[in-house]
């Protein structure tokens, strides 16, 4: 059960601060604007029927002598400090949740003051003439929602008191597009939302309806922090004679995987990396970690069941026996309410199949198959691509945006030849064509051999020098690139070590 | 029983998006860039079997436009890509997966893609079964996904053909200049209403990178003096 709760709540806040700087009386009728629209009025200006959300020209319709201040937030926060230092005067630990609005635990000054009562006595004494209202429950909430009207919920009853509340409780501002769909739905208390099972309110309203709900319920409105889960989570199944076939396994697993999930959900928790090992009658076991983009489901689980056993009873290390235990270990778990995912499927659902259909991809051929090409910092063209395994962070070793100069303008030769060919580049009596350490050529190149084949060249550029981390003796380069275009059109970039004369194929301009 | 989710569904997809034609199924093709508009009018259909061949930037030019727009695509068994390059042709790396080397389980990997990746372009090892091209095609063709043959002249029953043929690159001279543009001519030719050959001229990679046609518009002559 949440913690008991003392909420104070000042009516019309944002009004009382905003006459106050304005030093208006507050017995005419006033209302507070933000962007042309009401967000607080007095009482009096209620009485014309001046409502939260009119524009300033609807209001001032209504209450033609309608005093039109604006929004102060900063004098609101100023003004509610001494509140609050009263506040403070009777309890320890006061929490502010917007101006206006402030709350207390029950527990600590009940102990002091004796009762409840003795707390609520020594309160309204303190705060003296302040036009201010109390309310009690459990959870802040409940609490809130007790305070605007003034009442003391007793303990336990939090839930049934909210059940008659309006949806649009949940977010009196009236803009909520929850609470608009809500009541088009026909949910138009807070118990007939709270009556709604939590799976299905996630599923559909995602994590923010799913705080709602919680809200609504009268439950505890704090989020869970994000912890490691306890042993008891862990789900086995042993199977009895040992079993070699794939599908036989996962049929048997469903009614794990789904105890797995719901174990988890119970304690409030979703898996989101899953560690599946199965161990064979002879000892053989195999182990890996599925991450999932959002949460697992049983389905889920059940396909990496499957596709791990498929890839291990189908590879070339499989096994000599049959399956007799499988074991679930949640690694990493989220709350229920964390895990965020695009309401509509949209493109969220597309990236979900083919993050599956890359694992299972992976799966098949082994890690590290699958790979993510990452745009990488530096000069050469093969260290500003960079690949990561399937599964890793795709994050470039150093930053691809800073300038790098003496890389090679755009456009980027498409094909890398990774790790570089060796060529020969020759003048045209067949000489090798040599560079200068000042960077000249004394003779142009004219021909290039490549493997067993001898290309002319028609055009070629450079040399341009490359002479990078002179100060670091194991990892120096001193280089000269050239492009080369042959005969038939095609580019290359080539590249010479200075000194040395030894000639690389780096790229093709393919 | 009459299926009103399916009915509502269909009419949504229809008022929703621009969709092409195809018989009893309806499915927006995948964009391309307006540079390729000419050769591919009606974008990259789903379902449909494009290879390419002659060249590797052919190939990325062909994927940008549907990268950008949100659509995953494979490489498998291709040569080693540049993302430098993939970027410059307006690729999402962060939706492009690579296979380099699938080795025997190469019909697999690709069917397993097919099943969820929009496009799949591969290289086929040198020899291809022919159940497996029929395979393959056939799986595209119901998950409404694109594959894409690289570089092979040799597969059966491509619906779209693309090939670049000869390239001459401007802007570098004899050891002067640097490879700026490479003018290009490919030509396409397929099956049905696309029967016919026809080659578009386009700068390939284009100033700076990327792909834009090739400005073929003849000034007229104007009368002087």
């Amino acid at each position: 059960m949440p913690p008991r709760m003392i909420a104070v709540w000042c009516p019309d806040w944002p009004v009382t601060a905003a006459c106050a700087e304005a030093e208006t009386s507050d017995e005419a009728p006033v209302a507070v604007f933000t962007a042309n629209r009401v967000v607080a009025c007095s009482h009096e200006a209620r009485t014309f029927g001046v409502r939260r959300g009119l524009r300033r020209r609807e209001a001032q319709a209504r209450c033609p002598e309608l005093v039109v201040l604006p929004r102060n937030e900063a004098a609101e926060a100023r003004l509610f400090e001494p509140v609050v230092l009263t506040l403070e005067s009777i309890a320890p630990g006061v929490e502010v949740t917007r101006p206006g609005l402030a709350a207390i635990g029950v527990r600590g000054p009940t102990r002091y003051f004796g009762s409840e009562t003795a707390v609520l006595h020594a309160l309204s004494r303190a705060i003296g003439d302040t036009n201010l209202l109390i309310g009690v429950a459990d959870g802040s909430f409940a609490a809130e929602q007790a305070a605007r009207h003034g009442v003391i919920v007793p303990p336990g009853e939090s839930s049934a008191y909210l059940a008659e509340l309006p949806v649009s409780t949940l977010d009196p501002s009236g803009n909520s597009a929850l609470t608009d769909l809500l009541r088009r739905l026909g949910l138009r208390t807070l118990g007939a939302f709270a009556a709604l099972p939590a799976g299905e309110v996630h599923a559909r309203f995602g994590p923010d309806g799913l705080w709602a709900h919680r809200q609504a319920g009268g439950r505890d409105d704090r989020p869970l922090a994000a912890r490691k889960p306890p042993a008891e989570l862990v789900t086995t199944l042993d199977l009895e004679p040992p079993v070699d076939r794939i599908d036989t396994v996962a049929f048997s697993a469903r009614a794990t995987a789904e105890r797995f999930i719901a174990d988890l959900s119970g304690h409030g928790l979703a898996c989101a990396c899953l560690e599946l090992s199965a161990l064979t009658e002879n000892g053989e076991e195999t182990v890996r970690r599925w991450r999932h983009a959002g949460v697992l489901s049983t389905v889920d689980v059940v396909d990496r069941i499957r596709w791990q056993l498929e890839g291990w009873l189908a590879g070339s290390r499989r096994p000599t026996g049959g399956v007799t235990r499988l074991r679930l270990v949640p690694v990493e778990t989220v709350p229920l309410g964390v895990h965020q995912q695009a309401l509509w499927g949209g493109s969220g659902d597309d990236d979900e199949r083919a993050h599956r259909a890359l694992a299972r991809v992976q799966t098949l051929l082994g890690h590290g198959s699958v790979l993510i090409p990452v745009r990488d910092g530096g000069r050469d063209p093969l260290q500003r691509t960079r690949y990561v395994p399937w599964g890793d962070e795709p994050v470039p070793e150093r930053s691809p945006e800073q300038p790098w100069p003496g890389r090679l303008p755009a456009p980027a030769p498409s094909v890398l030849i990774d790790p570089p060919r060796p060529v020969q580049v020759l003048d045209d009596a067949g000489r090798p064509v040599t560079v200068t350490d000042r960077g000249a050529i004394p003779r142009p190149p004219a021909r290039f051999v490549l493997g067993d084949r001898t290309l002319a060249i028609q055009h070629w550029a450079g040399p341009w020098p490359v002479d990078e981390r002179w100060w670091a003796p194991d990892a120096t380069s001193r280089v000269a690139r050239f492009q080369l275009v042959d005969i038939a059109g095609r580019a290359y970039l080539v590249t010479c070590t200075t000194p040395g004369g030894r000639w690389a194929l780096t790229a093709t301009y393919d | 029983m009459f299926d009103y989710g399916e009915v509502l569904d269909l009419a949504l997809r229809e008022t929703l998006t621009g969709v092409t034609d195809r018989g009893h199924r309806r499915v927006p093709a995948l964009p391309v860039t307006p540079a390729l508009q000419s050769l591919l009018p009606a974008g990259l259909r789903r379902g449909s079997t494009v290879s390419v061949s002659g060249s590797m930037s052919l190939l990325l030019a062909v994927l940008g436009a549907a990268s950008a727009d949100g659509a995953w695509c494979a490489l498998v068994g291709l040569p080693h890509l540049s993302a430098e390059a993939a970027d410059e042709y307006g690729i999402d790396l962060a939706r492009l997966a690579v296979v380099p080397r699938p080795g025997e389980g190469w019909a697999r990997a690709v069917g397993a893609l097919l099943d969820a990746v929009d496009v799949v372009a591969t290289c086929p090892p040198a020899r291809v079964v022919p159940g497996d091209v029929r395979r393959l095609a056939a799986r595209a063709r119901t998950r409404d996904a694109v594959l894409m043959p690289f570089g092979a002249g040799t597969w059966p029953g491509a619906d779209v053909r693309l090939h670049l043929s000869d390239g001459e690159w401007h802007g570098i001279g004899e050891g002067t200049g640097r490879l700026r543009r490479r003018r290009v001519s490919v030509t396409v030719e397929g099956r049905g209403q696309a029967a016919r050959a026809r080659s578009v001229e386009l700068w390939l990679p284009a100033d700076g990178g990327g792909v834009a046609p090739v400005d073929t518009t003849v000034v007229p002559l104007r009368a002087v003096g």
